[in-house]
C-alpha cells in the first residue's frame, strides 16, 4: 500500500512538471515563429537572452525582481487556494507601500523596530484594503472579482489625491512628487555582490513562502481553508465557518500583498513617488497561475518572469523588438492553463484505467477507493 | 512527495548557485567597458558620433513628447551623421530597469546619452556617476552631476501666452483646460495658462480637467478620453479648449471642430501643421510650442562642437525654446490679438511678469 502511494506521488510529480515544461516549450516555439514572421532569426535572439540573462548583474536583478513577484504570486495564490480571485493585489500593495512610506518617514526608531513598524503598517493597510472586498462578499454577496478591480481604481485615486504637494508628499527639484525619504534606520540591509546589491527582503520572501506552505498544509486552519476553497457545502458540513474563512483569506492575501512593495521601499527607493512600480499585482496572477499556487512553483514562476523581463530588455538593444517579452509571457500563461488541463485529463484517464485494471485483478473494492481518493 | 520536492529544491538552488559561480567573472557591461573608454572622449568627430536615446513610456510613435525628441534625433542623424541607438521604457518599470537601460547605452560606448522624461532622474543620477566620461542629458528634469545637462522648458510661459489668446478669443468667457495626467509637469501648463487668461480677462473662468491620475498614464494617449472631456466642456458653454495631453489632445480638437465658433489650442508641436490633424486644422487657433526637437538637436550639436554645457539649460521664451505658433491664417491676420500677445511676451522676456509653475490646490 505504502509502495503504491509512493509510486502515484512520483507520477503526479512528473505530471505536475510536465505541464509547465510543456507550456514553456510551447511559448518558445510560438515566440520563434513570431520572430521568424517578423523576419528575425530566433535562435540568435534566444542566445542573446541566455547570454545576457546569466550575467552576474542580471542574476541579481532577476533575484530582486523575483522577490517582488514572488510575494505578489503568493498573495494571489492564497486567494486561489480559497477559490477567491484577488485581482486587487495591485491596489493593495500600492496603498500599503504608500502609507508605509508616509508613516516610515515620520518615525525615528531604532533600526529593527523601525523596519518592523513599516512592514506592519504595510501589511495592515493591505489587509484592510483587501478586507473591504471580503466583507462585501460575505455581507452583500458582491463578487470579489468585481470589488477588487474597483478597489484598484479607488486606490489609484486615493493615492493620486494624497500624493500631491501640500498633502502627504512634496515636489522635488527633478519634477517628481514623492513622500519624504525614510530615515536611515528604516532602511533594510542590502547584500553587496559583484553584480550589484541583493535586496535583503529576499529572506522575508523565503520566510513568507515557508509560512505559506506550513500554514496551508500543516495546520487545521490551512485544511479548513482548502476545504472551503474546494467546496462550500462540504466545508460547512464539517463545521467550517465559510464566511469567516472568506474574510480571513482575503485579509491574509491582502497582508501578503502589502509586502509586495517592501523590497522597493525598504531596499531601494526609500520613498513612494510617481515612479513607484505599478502593475505588479497582475504579474502576481500570472506567476501564481504558472506556479500552480505551490510555494516552490510560484518561486520558479517568479524567477522565470523576472528572467524573461531581464533578458528581453536587452533584446531591444540587440535590434529585436522589446514587445517580444509580452508575447513570451502571454503565450506562457495561455499555454500553462491549457497544458495543465490537458495533463490533468491525461492523468485522470491513466488513473481511471489503472483503477479499472486493479478492480478487475483484485476485485477488492475497499483498497481501490483509498487509492483513488 | 515531500522528499522529491526537497530534492528538487536542493538541486534547483544548487544549480542556481553554480550558475552564479560560473558567471561571477562577468557582468553585463564588463565586456564593453573597454570600448567605451575609446569613444568617451568628447567630440570624437562626426564619424564616431554615437548617440544613445532612452525614451519615456510610449517611445517613438507616440505623436507627442517622445516623437518630438525623435525628430531632433533624426535631424542629428541626417545633418551630423550621428549613428543612434534608441531604447524605450516599458510598463511597470522600476528604477532598476531604467538604470539598466542607461547603463546598456553608456556601456556600449554611446556618448552622449539622452534620457527623455523626468522619470529617468533617479536612475540617471546613479548611472552618471558610474560613467564619468560619458555625457548625459535629461529632458524635463534636473540631475545634479558634472557630466549631465538638464534640458528644461518654461512651459508656463508659452501656456501663459496661449492663455492670453484664449481669453481674447472666448465669447462666453468660459475656457477649458484638459491635462493628460495630473502630474507636476502638466500642472505647470495649467498654472501658466490660467494666469494668462486671468491677466487678460479677470471675469473669465478656466475649468481644468485631467484625463487620468498617476501612475495611470493613459491620459496622454487616449484620444477618446480627450474627445469626451472636450465635448463635456463644449456642452457647458466653454468655447476655447487648451489640451496639454499628448495624443489625447487630437480627440479634443476633433470635438471642438464639431462646434462652430469654438477654438482649440494645440500643444508641444505646431499642431496646425500636423498631417494627422489636417482635417480639423481650421479650429486650431494656435499651439503652445515646446521645442524638444530643437533642444535635442542643439545638445547633440554642442557635443560635437565641443561646446557642451552641463548643468541646467533652460529653454524659455527668450531663447525661443518655447513659444506660440501663428500658422493659422485666421489667427495670424488678427493683428489686435497678436499685438496683445506680443506685449505679454515682451513682459515675460523682460521679467516684468513671471507666470506661476504650480497650481494652488
Amino acid at each position: 500500500m505504502n509502495k503504491l502511494l509512493k509510486k502515484i506521488d512520483g507520477e503526479r510529480l512528473l505530471l505536475g512538471l510536465a505541464a509547465p515544461v510543456l507550456a514553456v516549450v510551447t511559448a518558445l516555439v510560438v515566440t520563434a515563429l513570431v520572430l521568424l514572421a517578423s523576419g528575425k532569426e530566433p535562435f540568435q535572439a534566444f542566445n542573446v537572452m541566455l547570454d545576457y540573462g546569466s550575467k552576474a548583474d542580471s542574476q541579481i536583478y532577476i533575484l530582486n525582481k523575483a522577490t517582488t513577484y514572488y510575494l505578489a504570486g503568493i498573495a494571489v495564490a492564497l486567494g486561489f487556494r480559497m477559490n477567491l480571485f484577488n485581482i486587487g493585489v495591485d491596489g493593495q500593495y500600492r496603498m500599503a507601500a504608500f502609507f508605509a512610506a508616509v508613516v516610515g518617514a515620520q518615525l525615528h526608531l531604532p533600526g529593527v523596530l523601525h523596519i518592523l513598524v513599516i512592514v506592519l503598517v504595510a501589511m495592515l493597510v493591505g489587509a484592510m484594503w483587501a478586507g473591504i472586498a471580503g466583507l462585501l462578499k460575505v455581507t452583500r454577496g458582491v463578487s470579489e472579482v468585481i470589488s477588487t478591480i474597483m478597489l484598484n481604481a479607488i486606490a489609484t485615486s486615493v493615492i493620486a489625491y494624497l500624493l500631491s504637494p501640500g498633502r502627504l508628499a512634496e515636489l522635488d527639484a527633478s519634477g517628481n512628487v514623492s513622500t519624504k525619504v525614510i530615515p536611515d534606520s528604516g532602511h533594510l540591509f542590502n547584500i553587496a555582490t559583484k553584480g550589484g546589491s541583493l535586496y535583503g527582503f529576499i529572506f522575508v520572501a523565503v520566510i513568507v513562502g515557508i509560512a505559506f506552505w506550513w500554514g496551508l498544509s500543516r495546520t487545521r486552519f490551512g485544511f479548513d481553508l482548502r476545504t472551503a476553497g474546494g467546496s462550500d457545502s462540504a466545508a460547512l458540513a464539517s463545521g467550517v465557518n465559510v464566511k469567516r474563512m472568506v474574510v480571513t483569506a482575503m485579509l491574509l492575501s491582502g497582508a501578503i500583498a502589502g509586502l509586495v512593495g517592501m523590497p522597493e521601499l525598504l531596499n531601494n527607493s526609500y520613498q513612494y513617488s510617481l515612479n513607484f512600480p505599478t502593475g505588479i499585482g497582475f504579474t502576481g496572477i500570472s506567476v501564481a497561475l504558472l506556479g500552480r499556487n505551490n510555494p516552490i512553483g510560484v518561486a520558479i514562476g517568479a524567477l522565470l518572469w523576472a528572467f524573461i523581463e531581464r533578458a528581453t530588455g536587452h533584446l531591444e538593444f540587440a535590434g529585436y523588438d522589446k514587445e517580444i517579452a509580452g508575447v513570451v509571457q502571454g503565450v506562457i500563461v495561455l499555454a500553462v492553463v491549457i497544458a495543465y488541463e490537458l495533463v490533468r485529463r491525461y492523468g485522470l484517464r491513466r488513473q481511471q484505467s489503472r483503477v479499472g485494471r486493479q478492480l478487475a485483478a483484485q476485485a477488492v473494492p475497499s483498497k481501490n477507493q483509498e487509492v483513488s481518493a | 512527495m515531500r522528499r522529491v520536492t526537497q530534492l528538487a529544491a536542493v538541486v534547483l538552488s544548487g544549480s542556481l548557485g553554480m550558475a552564479s559561480l560560473a558567471a561571477c567573472g562577468s557582468t553585463s557591461d564588463s565586456g564593453s567597458t573597454a570600448g567605451s573608454g575609446s569613444t568617451a572622449s568628447a567630440g570624437a568627430g562626426g564619424g564616431g558620433l554615437k548617440v544613445g536615446m532612452a525614451y519615456d513610456i510610449g517611445g517613438r510613435g507616440d505623436q507627442s513628447f517622445n516623437d518630438s525628441a525623435a525628430r531632433g534625433l533624426d535631424q542629428a542623424k541626417s545633418t551630423l551623421g550621428a549613428s543612434v541607438k534608441e531604447l524605450s521604457a516599458g510598463a511597470n518599470e522600476t528604477d532598476a530597469d531604467k538604470t539598466q537601460r542607461l547603463k546598456d547605452l553608456a556601456g556600449a560606448g554611446y556618448n552622449p546619452v539622452i534620457a527623455i522624461g523626468y522619470s529617468y532622474a533617479g536612475s540617471l543620477a546613479t548611472v552618471a556617476k558610474e560613467f564619468p566620461n560619458t555625457k548625459f542629458a535629461i529632458v524635463d528634469s534636473t540631475v545634479d552631476a558634472p557630466n549631465v545637462t538638464n534640458l528644461v522648458f518654461t512651459e508656463e510661459q508659452s501656456s501663459y501666452l496661449v492663455g492670453v489668446a484664449a481669453a481674447l478669443k472666448s465669447k462666453s468667457h468660459k475656457i477649458g483646460f484638459i491635462g493628460g495626467v495630473n502630474v507636476p509637469l502638466i500642472n505647470k501648463f495649467e498654472a501658466g495658462f490660467t494666469a494668462g487668461v486671468k491677466a487678460t480677462d479677470p471675469s473669465a473662468t478656466v475649468t481644468p480637467q485631467y484625463l487620468s491620475q498617476p501612475p495611470d498614464t493613459k491620459g496622454f494617449s487616449s484620444p477618446d478620453l480627450g474627445k469626451a472631456a472636450a465635448q463635456g466642456m463644449l456642452d457647458k458653454g466653454i468655447d476655447v479648449v487648451y489640451a496639454a495631453a499628448g495624443s489625447s489632445g487630437n480627440g479634443a480638437i476633433e470635438a471642438v471642430a464639431g462646434k462652430s465658433g469654438a477654438w482649440a489650442i494645440g500643444v508641444d508641436s505646431d499642431q496646425y501643421n500636423q498631417d494627422a490633424l489636417a482635417k480639423n486644422k481650421a479650429v486650431i487657433l494656435t499651439s503652445a510650442l515646446k521645442n524638444v526637437d530643437v533642444a535635442v538637436l542643439d545638445y547633440i550639436k554642442s557635443f560635437k562642437d565641443n561646446s557642451l554645457k552641463t548643468g541646467t539649460v533652460t529653454f524659455d521664451l527668450k531663447s525661443g525654446g518655447v513659444g506660440y505658433s501663428k500658422s493659422n491664417p485666421a489667427f495670424a491676420s488678427d493683428s489686435a490679438t497678436i499685438a496683445k500677445i506680443e506685449t505679454a511676451k515682451q513682459a515675460i522676456v523682460d521679467g516684468k511678469v513671471t507666470p506661476p509653475t504650480t497650481v494652488k490646490k
